[in-house]
């Protein structure tokens, strides 16, 4: 699927993606989808179609643990964050809630905003202007928990199994 | 080659020698949350589980918004209660115990070679105690309700050593603040941090704290401090169990070694919206600003609070700025009122405010209004954390926020420190 590229910098926040005032009040997804990124770039939320894709700088995520940083994005319709890296707790909730989280540094730096992309997930491929930059494949046990549509859903499984 | 401390830690949890950059599966010893567990609840009975597996484990701290602000925190807070009764979940902490790194190191959950999972990013504080303690999310910690167990890449260390003495008006608080600086927000991104050194015994276990707690502001997984004699004192009150003593061989793998002389620091002070983006406090003095917040996690200590009260004994709060003091806990705010540092506080103008999170994090008790200025001793200084979008957070030790708030504009300290 092609999406639509918003694109921000380095060290972007887990405040600036889900402000601290929202994260104790329980939000519905669509609720939380028009929080997202309110602090950073107050046009995102009005303007994300399902299929948008983030591109950002380094560290992607920093700060709080707050999942609904991850939640948001998601529930906006974000296929992916593409960044040159991700702060550790930020990519573990991603993957936990179902965000597919990619680390391209040639994609962020080659890549503007308002432009289009593809991303080929299987294939570690992000293709765009006719250019195709590629991607380190997630690990296996990461992969696991994305397919099985987040930690949730993966959980039950292997409490089923017992 | 030898191992680290969190090779170490992390192998003895997977019953094997691991090295870093392995990914293995562990039961930790505790599991933290707080205000998020009404959260964590909710994820936890999609999994259609009756009970958590290992009660025991669970330690539940309320402090985010605490009393509750208003009817839905409140019923946030009830629902957290109710699950706690219903599970025989013997580690609850209400509203009146304070920020859960500061109780669950009071409690001694925070025992050297224990492995912590905590929901919340400042869960890295209890590697002053030699533990190792990472943060998770809300989701990780319902999953580890249910089954006990959670996967983790054992990480790299990154060692930060420390020589020489702090000077006089020069803490724990502006040495992190140094090393942010030098080296950016991620410089310790998925690695853990030891903090080492010849000159590591003379850190406090309060200063230690410091130091991992804002090891999570580098994007470190884990802080540490080796175990020595301050931590066996205080261990030897509290611990209520058993605890190994791990540390790292002389021989250890570090990705890198930072070398800092404390003698050579000045009062740092980190400026909006990112907290690498710090300065001398000279470099900023003469700045005047709304708010003045001393306390949270990371400097709401006891002898965070004496150093503050020292300065402000026998003067008053400029009359352009309001001081909040948030002790991090009931226990710490005992303290300072037998030693009555909180006469000082309140002949001084400041506003008392009880033990928790509050406005450190935007939700309550002191939010800023747009364009406002705060200085305070928090460890975040993100755009509009505190409140309006447009308002700005400086960060620094209680001695500078404490000296800032007198002169009503950002001040060098070590004009009140002889």
């Amino acid at each position: 699927m092609k999406g639509k590229i918003w694109k921000y910098g380095d060290n972007v926040n887990t405040d600036v993606i889900y402000a601290g005032k929202y994260t104790y009040q329980q939000l519905k997804p669509e609720e939380m989808a028009a929080k997202a990124l309110e602090d950073l770039d107050p046009s995102f939320a009005k303007g994300v179609k399902p299929g948008d894709i983030v591109l950002a700088g380094k560290n992607f995520g920093c700060g709080s643990s707050r999942e609904q940083a991850a939640a948001c994005l998601r529930a906006a319709g974000v296929q992916a964050v593409v960044a040159k890296s991700f702060a550790r707790i930020y990519f573990r909730n991603a993957i936990n809630l179902g965000l597919p989280v990619l680390q391209c540094e040639a994609a962020v730096d080659a890549l503007v905003a308002g432009g289009e992309a593809e991303i080929d997930f299987s294939g570690g491929r992000i293709i765009a202007n006719g250019k195709v930059f590629t991607f380190p494949p997630l690990p296996a046990s990461v992969i696991g928990i994305l397919e099985a549509g987040g930690l949730i859903e993966w959980t039950k499984k292997k409490l089923e199994k017992k | 080659m030898g191992q680290t401390f969190s090779e170490k830690a992390l192998g003895r949890k997977a019953g094997r020698p691991v090295k870093a950059g392995e990914v293995i599966t562990v039961a930790p010893d505790y599991y933290l949350s707080h205000d998020n567990s009404s959260a964590i609840i909710g994820e936890f009975k999609k999994l259609g589980l009756a009970k958590v597996v290992a009660p025991g484990k669970i330690v539940i701290v309320l402090d985010h918004i605490v009393p509750a602000a208003d009817e839905k925190y409140a019923q946030n807070h009830k629902t957290i209660r109710e699950f706690v009764a219903e599970q025989g979940i013997p580690n609850f902490f209400d509203v009146h115990a304070g920020v859960c790194h500061q109780v669950f190191s009071e409690a001694s959950f925070a025992l050297p070679g224990a492995v912590i999972m905590g929901s919340d990013s400042h869960t890295t504080t209890y590697g002053a105690f030699g533990a190792f303690a990472a943060g998770v999310g809300r989701t990780e910690t319902a999953s580890l309700w249910a089954t006990d167990e959670i996967w983790l890449r054992v990480p790299e260390t990154l060692r930060v050593e420390f020589h020489g003495a702090f000077p006089k008006g020069v803490y724990a608080k502006d040495a992190i603040l140094k090393v942010l600086g030098d080296h950016g927000a991620d410089r310790a991104n998925y690695e853990a941090v030891e903090f080492a050194g010849p000159a590591a015994g003379e850190f406090s276990l309060a200063s230690r704290m410091v130091l991992c707690n804002m090891a999570a502001e580098m994007g470190a997984k884990n802080g540490y401090f080796e175990v020595d004699g301050k931590t066996l004192a205080w261990l030897k009150e509290r611990a209520k169990g058993p605890y190994e003593i791990l540390k790292s061989d002389p021989d250890a793998a570090y990705e890198a070694v930072l070398k800092y002389d404390l003698s050579a620091l000045e009062p740092m002070i980190a400026c909006p919206h990112s907290v690498d983006n710090v300065k001398p406090v000279t470099a900023v003095a003469g700045k005047p600003f709304h708010q003045a917040l001393i306390g949270t996690c990371t400097n709401g200590r006891l002898e965070d609070l004496e150093v503050a009260a020292k300065i402000l004994k026998g003067r008053k709060i400029h009359p352009s700025v309001r001081t909040l003091i948030l002790p991090a806990s009931r226990e710490v705010y005992l303290e300072a009122a037998k030693k009555g540092l909180i006469e000082i506080f309140l002949e001084a103008n400041c506003v008392m405010v009880n033990p928790g999170c509050g406005p450190c994090l935007g939700a309550h008790e002191g939010i800023l209004a747009p364009g406002e200025v705060v200085v305070g001793t928090s460890n975040r200084n993100f755009k509009g954390r505190m409140g309006g979008r447009d308002s700005e957070i400086y960060l620094a030790s209680p001695a500078t926020v404490a000296a800032s708030a007198l002169q009503g504009k950002i001040t060098d300290p070590r004009t009140y420190v002889s």
